[in-house]
């Protein structure tokens, strides 16, 4: 059955879905949708570093999304705001990144498949990789989901409930740099933070507690992502925007069904 | 005298290289109420914070009492309004509870009838009497509230102040509270410190309303509220804890003319 690349495809689609879209609640309730945004940018000067070194991609787009992590979180509270920072990183990540792929590589490498993804080249060893991370994240979002709640909403209040902010907030920074590299492959470095932000968007207007919202966003998250793999297979479109184009469709269907309902 | 639950013990806090707290030293003992008042920006916030270990000493030591229960009311809870959240799950959080529990912790905090509503709904004074009901949740053996009554007008507050005392009453645990409604809330304290930096000034009320380092700050306006409200006051308090030695002399009428 694995032999059918669409059922590759599907299956890895359906992975980085469940796994980012938990996972994007916490991005969405801590307004940190760019944060998502600036580790994917990093990950394509991981893939030049990887290039140049010659090292397996995953874990150089690993440890370039990490730094990025660390270094916003170093550089905020030091006179900029969080959006000037990651404005700052973002872009500076991505750009550095497309001039080091020049520099360091014949330029015959295909950038298109990392910006864009490559959804239906996925082998079974991508597949095995991407659903090991998936795994992990959503099992570590599972875990930590209550302290990390509970520092979302108020990081003192979480104190006095003897839970270190902090150590929540790094471990889920980590979550978001192990989906931004296992997700490249399926939908690009460009396309990530769609699926860490618009499920969760999508879920807000049926949910009425954080659980709901998370498996409401796992739900669409998983239609976006089948749906938008067949529209591209019977559009001949490209696979990963047609994926964050059915799970924007949703969010519009859901914010409709929101504003009637709420009359 | 019992061991207290929180022991201060010359506490300095620096932020920026800057200093917020110089030597500051207190204990909390069970049962009391502590209020803390001072001027905007003079530390009282960070104390509190420091008390929860949300802020790390530069100098000095905040012990708890071994297995310390603290029940904490911050200042402000801003939910965002992408975050779902009925109020039955926020009582549940970090630990799940059940129906029941909830239904009583909001009748103790004078919100009854709320579980079902979301955060988001409610108005300021729910919205507190809410915060209070999870910080009871854990039976808690002191409760720290920083300036819980933010936003709320003044018959809301003193309503809140009310609820406070009357918990206080039937749980009979300590209260610590940052407050800058001082004819509200003084009164109710069996024990007052006056903060700017430092520990200007400390003691019941009266003793620290009199005080020449506290009109410094807030001039004597206040005094006559405060004589008013204590008027009120002197009618519903009722002595279940250790401190009557000081209480009793707090609360009565002799040399304040009204």
């Amino acid at each position: 059955m694995l032999d059918d690349f669409l059922i590759r495809a599907a299956l890895a689609g359906l992975a980085v879905a469940l796994a980012a879209a938990p996972l994007g609640c916490f991005v969405v309730w801590r307004r940190m949708a760019y944060f998502g945004e600036a580790t994917a940018h990093a990950a394509i000067l991981g893939v030049a570093l990887s290039l140049a070194l010659s090292l397996p991609v995953l874990p150089a787009v690993l440890a370039a999304a990490l730094a990025m992590a660390v270094a916003v979180s170093a550089l905020t509270g030091r006179g900029y705001a969080m959006d000037t920072v990651l404005g700052v990183m973002a872009h500076s990540a991505l750009a550095l990144g497309l001039v080091a792929v020049s520099l360091f590589t014949d330029a015959r490498l295909d950038l298109m498949a990392f910006l864009f993804g490559d959804i239906l080249a996925v082998s079974r060893a991508d597949l095995a990789v991407t659903w090991a991370g998936a795994a992990l994240v959503l099992g570590l979002t599972i875990w930590r989901w209550s302290p990390l709640l509970m520092a979302t909403l108020n990081p003192d209040l979480a104190r006095a409930s003897g839970i270190d902010p902090r150590r929540e907030e790094f471990g889920m920074t980590l979550a978001l740099a192990v989906v931004v590299a296992v997700a490249i492959k399926v939908v690009g470095v460009l396309l990530i933070a769609a699926l860490l932000v618009i499920p969760p968007a999508a879920a807000r207007p049926l949910a009425r507690t954080p659980e709901a919202m998370a498996l409401a966003a796992a739900l669409i998250g998983a239609t976006a992502a089948i749906s938008g793999l067949w529209g591209a297979f019977l559009l001949d479109t490209p696979a990963g925007p047609s994926i964050v184009c059915a799970a924007a469709g949703l969010f519009l269907a859901t914010t409709l069904i929101g504003a009637v309902t709420r009359r | 005298m019992t061991a207290p639950l929180i022991s201060v013990a010359g506490l300095t806090i620096e932020l920026d290289r800057h200093a917020i707290l110089q030597n500051v030293s207190v204990d909390i003992a069970p049962g009391e109420i502590v209020t803390i008042v001072g001027p905007n920006g003079s530390g009282k916030s960070t104390f509190l914070r420091a008390l929860i270990g949300a802020v790390k000493p530069t100098a000095g030591k905040v012990s708890h009492a071994p297995g310390l229960r603290i029940g904490y009311v911050p200042q402000k809870l801003a939910i965002d309004a992408s975050l779902p959240m009925t109020v039955q799950r926020f009582l549940g959080l970090p630990r799940r509870i059940g129906r029941v529990q909830a239904a009583e912790t909001l009748n103790r905090a004078g919100a009854p009838g709320l579980a079902g509503r979301q955060m988001t709904d409610l108005s300021g004074g729910q919205f507190q009497r809410v915060l209070l009901a999870r910080a009871l949740l854990e039976n808690p053996q002191i409760l720290l509230l920083d300036e819980a009554t933010q936003g709320l007008d003044q018959p809301g507050s003193a309503a809140f102040y009310q609820q406070i005392e009357e918990v206080r009453r039937t749980m009979g645990c300590a209260v610590v509270m940052v407050s800058h409604d001082l004819h509200v809330v003084m009164a109710a304290s069996d024990r007052v410190l006056c903060i700017n930096g430092h520990i200007c000034c400390e003691g019941t009320p009266e003793i620290v309303a009199d005080a020449p380092e506290y009109r410094a700050l807030f001039g004597t306006g206040t005094k006559g509220a405060l004589a008013l409200y204590r008027h009120e006051h002197s009618h519903s308090h009722d002595h279940d804890h250790d401190h009557s030695g000081h209480d009793h002399s707090g609360h009565d009428h002799s040399g304040h003319g009204h």
